[in-house]
């Protein structure tokens, strides 16, 4: 069958069973643009800004076990998507990312809407191509999903000149791909697993630290299994949320910087740490000198080589993917005669719980003001924990994670590696498409909101009846609670004047806004928005300006230098 | 510590830009870096002259390996390696000085290539060490330009680097 390159493309995404692409057209993509028009099976929405077309793919991929799809055009259509691709990357989401580009002869010339995206993404995706011929074009596609998906996943651009979208061929989608360069280590090493298994078995301060690796590789079965068979503590990091769930009595909440106490302590004074699809970044270890004061012996189980002894050195590195070797462990763990030393166990517990009474999430509520922590515990009350929960970027970030409980793998959304403002949006949008019936809320702060706020408008286009839950403090609260702790208290730059009537914005997108000034009214308000099956409710909760994140570990401490609360400065 | 690494990479438009990217995005170290086609023409040898601490050559070796169009990669100077490095050096050839030239390339094994009534080329292959000893020995006003290869290696006896 003799196709346009175009043509070549939609069917290519047919073959991928791709059930929505997020864009917004040019004219470098218009014959691709063109062959959507003659299709039905691939749904396309029109964003209001290109950086919202990868985020909103980025959080349909999020909430699901697919790929996201967004299509740009050439020059400012790419430029507009390289924070949404930097997003993706930095959290290895896998994404398919298909840009426009100016006819090859006139590639070097500057031409009108030229720029280098091959140049531009090549450091933040995991690969992109150039496609200089139309019969290249279906395996690059395929290539590119299957380099998107396996092994550490994450973001790939495939950048199609308009002539060669114009140009035709016959048409064939490669079953399968083969690349002698790229063959990523999927079965962990026998021999390491059962050193690690071994360790395991003779720990007396054991202790699981599971990262985003656990979502991503869709193992939070095979993590939640080899937990209560050991018997273990575990922490899973703001990328793993729900990777195991947190209603459990083992679960002792997300650690590092704004992590619980008696996570971060368990960590530091563990004796045998498995770590599982997770990094050891700095927002979650601190200071890694400090760190490695306490002798423990490491167990780090990840896809990707390099993320292991990046940062911390590892004694029994394994590579491959969790699934696998979790599976694997269990296998072992069950065969084995031996069982974890109990009265170690008991006596480490009785630590851990010590460190867990005392109670580092409690807040002082109040009858007068909202406090933020209150409004994500009646959400997370209001939806019965069961929410998709994206966020964006700040204070209100951390409340999300610490006070919603989420005992489900996929259900938060939020950008962890790069942190980019903005993301909560549009990621509800993705997370809404994906699964129509479910309650999706976005936890945003008056700042965030308004890096994508264009989109309350394709929400509208596409009825998506999402659920803006603004923590409304007047301030970046992040930067003002920095800027009070380390600098003086001279808030430079980071409080917000001009702001706009939030509800009556929502309802000039044709959605329904409410203001909320009383903490009696916050249950109330929150149970009108989710009774509303189709309609998209902003809740503009006016909280106290002045709230913390509290616990916090300063940038350069350890993990046992928290502050507690603010009465502990 | 200084390391010579070699690698296979796919023979393709950009992957040159995606190896000194690497580079130069971490922060690591290139003293020199070589390519050209292998007698497969579809792939390219690299060998790249680094210099860090264990943690860091483990970790370009693994950053390497990790992109999508690199086929192998080894630190050749784990063990017994030669490195070879080519310099062509025009020198003034008048007078006295033109004998002096022919003898010191005599000495050094090296060749004169190019020929006219006052200047040589002068053609020497050898490690870093060599090439920067006959430079040390020529007169500095005798020069009149120097290029060098940048280092390639190989492994010695059976240690073979292919696909
Ligand atoms: C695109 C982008 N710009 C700047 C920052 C730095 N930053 C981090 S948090 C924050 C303040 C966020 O304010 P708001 O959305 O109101 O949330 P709050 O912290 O008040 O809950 C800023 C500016 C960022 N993360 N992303």
């Amino acid at each position: 069958m003799v196709l346009t390159g175009a043509e070549i493309v939609i069917r290519c995404l047919q073959e991928e069973k791709i059930e929505y692409v997020f864009g917004y057209p040019g004219g470098a993509v218009l014959y691709i643009y063109d062959a959507l028009f003659n299709q039905k099976q691939v749904r396309h929405i029109l964003v209001r800004h290109e950086q919202a077309a990868v985020h909103a793919a980025d959080g349909f991929a999020r909430s699901t076990e697919t790929v996201g799809v967004a299509l740009v055009t050439s020059g400012p259509g790419a430029t507009n998507a390289v924070t949404g691709i930097a997003t993706a990357y930095c959290d290895s989401i896998p994404m398919v990312i298909i840009s426009g580009q100016v006819p090859t002869a006139a590639i070097g010339q500057d031409a009108f809407q030229e720029v280098d995206t091959v140049g531009i993404t090549r450091p933040c995706v995991k690969h992109n191509f150039l496609v200089k011929d139309v019969r290249d074009i279906a395996a690059t596609i395929k290539k590119a999903f299957h380099l998107a998906k396996t092994g550490r996943p994450g973001p790939v651009l495939v950048d199609i000149p308009k002539d060669v979208t114009m140009q035709k061929c016959a048409f064939e989608y490669p079953q399968e791909v083969s690349m002698r360069s790229y063959n990523p280590v999927v079965k962990g090493h026998q021999g390491q697993i059962r050193k690690a298994v071994q360790l395991l078995l003779e720990a007396k301060r054991p202790m699981i630290y599971a990262g985003g690796g656990i979502v991503l590789s869709d193992a939070a079965e095979q993590l939640t299994k080899l937990t209560r068979l050991l018997g273990f503590p575990i922490t899973t990091t703001l990328m793993g949320l729900g990777g195991y769930p947190a209603s459990d009595r083992q679960y002792l909440g997300m650690p590092g910087m704004h992590g619980t106490y008696e996570a971060n302590m368990s960590m530091h004074f563990s004796d045998v740490l498995l770590a599982v699809g997770s990094r050891f970044d700095d927002r979650v270890i601190g200071n890694p000198a400090h760190f490695a004061e306490e002798p423990r012996k490491i167990i780090h189980v990840d896809i990707d080589p390099s993320s292991i002894s990046k940062r911390v050195k590892v004694d029994v590195p394994i590579v491959g993917d969790l699934k696998e070797v979790l599976d694997e462990m269990i296998r072992q763990l069950e065969a084995s005669p031996t069982r974890p030393d109990a009265s170690a166990l008991a006596v480490w517990w009785k630590q851990v719980e010590e460190w867990r009474r005392r109670d580092c999430m409690k807040f002082k509520n109040s009858d007068d003001i909202i406090k933020p922590q209150y409004v994500v515990q009646k959400l997370w009350e209001v939806t019965n924990g069961e929410a998709f929960v994206t966020s964006d970027v700040g204070q209100h970030q951390m409340w999300a994670a610490q006070y919603y409980r989420f005992d489900k793998p996929r259900r938060w959304l939020n950008s962890g590696g790069l942190g980019t403002m903005g993301v909560g949006l549009p990621y509800a949008m993705g997370a809404q498409l994906a699964h129509p019936g479910s309650q999706v809320a976005c936890v945003t702060g008056e700042a965030s909101i308004q890096m994508c706020i264009q989109e309350l408008s394709t929400c509208k286009q596409f009825r998506l009846p999402i659920k803006i839950v603004n923590l409304n403090n007047r301030y970046l609260g992040m930067v003002r609670q920095w800027q009070e702790l380390f600098h003086g208290e001279r808030y430079s730059e980071s409080y917000m004047d001009s702001l706009p009537d939030f509800a009556k914005l929502a309802e000039a997108y044709g959605h329904v806004g409410f203001r909320i000034d009383k903490p009696s009214d916050v249950e109330g308000a929150l149970r009108d928005a989710f009774s509303r099956k189709n309609d998209l409710v902003f809740l503009d909760f006016q909280v106290d300006q002045t709230e913390n994140v509290y616990p916090m570990v300063q940038g350069g401490k350890g993990l046992t230098e928290m502050i507690l609360s603010s009465e502990d400065l | 510590m200084r390391h010579v690494i070699s690698l296979l990479i796919e023979n393709e438009a950009g992957a040159l830009s995606r190896v000194s990217g690497l580079f130069s995005a971490r922060g690591y170290n290139i003293e020199s870096l070589t390519v050209a086609p292998t007698e497969d023409s579809s792939m390219s040898r690299m060998t790249i002259v680094t210099s860090g601490s264990d943690e860091i050559i483990e970790q370009i070796t693994k950053q390497l390996n990790k992109l999508v169009e690199v086929i192998k990669v080894v630190d050749i100077s784990e063990s017994a390696h030669i490195e070879r490095e080519l310099m062509l050096v025009k020198v003034r050839a008048s007078g006295k000085d033109r004998e002096e030239m022919m003898r010191m390339t005599a000495i050094f094994r090296a060749h004169i290539i190019d020929v006219t009534e006052s200047s040589y080329v002068i053609e020497l292959t050898g490690n870093q060490r060599k090439l920067d000893a006959f430079v040390g020995a020529l007169e500095p006003e005798l020069i009149l330009e120097t290029v060098r290869s940048g280092i390639t290696g190989i492994g010695r006896g059976d240690r073979v680097l292919k696909l």
